[in-house]
């Protein structure tokens, strides 16, 4: 889905005539490629970025996969499997763009389980009803669109062939997700309050996906020189604000911000102020659901060991049946 | 797990080449192709797969791109729009 922030990667010394070269060709939009020469920084970044980025995919999958087994019929059964299958795909279409910089994959597992690696906050919140599951295609994978279709202009090739991907298919899952909301909020009065709860829940850590404050991201400069990011955090969530309120609005539902105003002169709505110690807390392991995501992935990866033995071992039996046939 | 990295190529349709999509990790080929099907072709993006393990690639030097490639751009004379073609003959 969508990583916040970016690496502090710090320049060792680089030939001066190099660097030039690499930001004139970042400057004349010449992609980068695996194999060119590139600074460490800016590999750094990208490391740190697109792993954070894989892992939230992968991770993304646990909220919507609590709720699989009890969706209300097969077809929402069957397209939320496949939107958590396509969760699965992006992970790895992100996994392999990164392993182009030069880092294994072993050892990007090996981050994410023991908490080295960070992943979006936003699937540290439980999601305890239906609903929340409407609200995550709608305003989640909303807010990762807003973040992705830039990423597809990256700088770096692999990276923004692996956004053009996701984003395809990132569109379903926002038409999904706006579509069970549809449903609830055209439903009985028990159904809309459902669909209104979803809301209030997930509206404002859908906001703080974007990352901190413009004034507050230590990152940003550096990562637009690059090209890694086109838009500053406050412009994409302004953006998402915009773009979501009428849609809330089509729905009957209230966005649960008192202070949410259209401004005029701007031509964009005014909102209130951020949680932006909430946001610290959940990034730094405490939110509602941190630590039961890191066992959902630690148990899964632990009790998947025996399947990664017996491909070792299949695969060592066949290379011996070759060999003897030889 | 003693997996290989292997190179992902997409026919879309017949009539069309092979096109390169992406990697994955697989222990044989045959692994490799299913995990392509599953991976990279969920919306029917493709009715043939190639996979070639990473390390039978082998691949020009970004570093020589110039020495390479440039001997191509003072060829003019190798397009058809170098040669001036006369009015009366109107198609060629």
């Amino acid at each position: 889905m969508y990583s916040q922030g970016l690496t502090d990667a710090k320049g060792s010394e680089e030939p001066q005539e190099l660097l030039d070269a690499f930001q004139k060709k970042i400057d004349a939009e010449i992609k980068i490629e695996p194999r060119d020469w590139m600074p460490e920084a800016y590999r750094k970044t990208l490391i740190r970025q697109m792993s954070q980025h894989a892992h939230s995919e992968i991770v993304g999958q646990l909220p919507e996969g609590n709720w699989i087994t009890r969706a209300p019929t097969l077809k929402r059964k069957m397209i939320l499997l496949a939107k958590v299958q396509d969760e699965a795909g992006h992970g790895l279409y992100i996994y392999s763009a990164t392993e182009t910089l030069g880092v294994s994959r072993e050892q990007l597992t090996t981050e994410l389980l023991t908490g080295q690696a960070k992943y979006s906050s936003i699937f540290n919140y439980p999601t305890t009803s239906w609903a929340d599951i409407g609200a995550i295609g709608w305003l989640v994978d909303g807010a990762a669109i807003m973040n992705q279709v830039p990423l597809c202009r990256a700088s770096y090739g692999p990276y923004a062939r692996s956004m053009v991907r996701i984003c395809k298919e990132e569109s379903f899952h926002q038409r999904q997700g706006y579509e069970i909301m549809t449903v609830l909020a055209r439903g009985s009065e028990a159904q809309k309050i459902m669909a209104q709860k979803a809301l209030n829940r997930f509206w404002w850590p859908s906001l703080m996906m974007f990352g901190p404050s413009d004034k507050d991201s230590k990152h940003s400069e550096q990562s637009m020189k690059w090209k890694i990011k086109r838009f500053s955090n406050d412009d994409l969530r302004q953006k998402f604000i915009d773009a979501t309120v009428p849609q809330a609005e089509h729905l009957g539902l209230t966005i649960p911000d008192p202070e949410l105003k259209w401004n005029d002169d701007k031509q964009g709505y005014d909102h209130g102020e951020i949680n932006w110690d909430e946001f610290m807390n959940v990034i730094k392991g405490h939110g509602p659901c941190n630590h039961q995501r890191m066992q959902a992935r630690i148990k899964a990866h632990e009790e998947g060991a025996w399947v990664r033995d017996a491909v070792e071992v299949y695969q060592a039996n066949q290379q011996k049946i070759k060999e003897e046939a030889a | 797990m003693s997996s290989k990295l292997y190179e992902v190529f997409i026919r879309s349709k017949a009539g069309l080449n092979h096109r390169h999509v992406g990697s994955l990790h697989a222990s044989d080929e045959k692994m490799a192709l299913m995990n392509a099907r599953d991976v990279y072709t969920r919306r029917q993006e493709g009715v043939s797969i190639w996979v070639v393990e990473a390390k039978y690639i082998t691949a020009s030097n970004p570093a020589q791109e110039h020495q390479w490639f440039d001997p191509a751009e003072d060829k003019v004379y190798r397009h058809p729009t170098f040669y001036p073609l006369n009015k009366e003959v109107e198609n060629m």
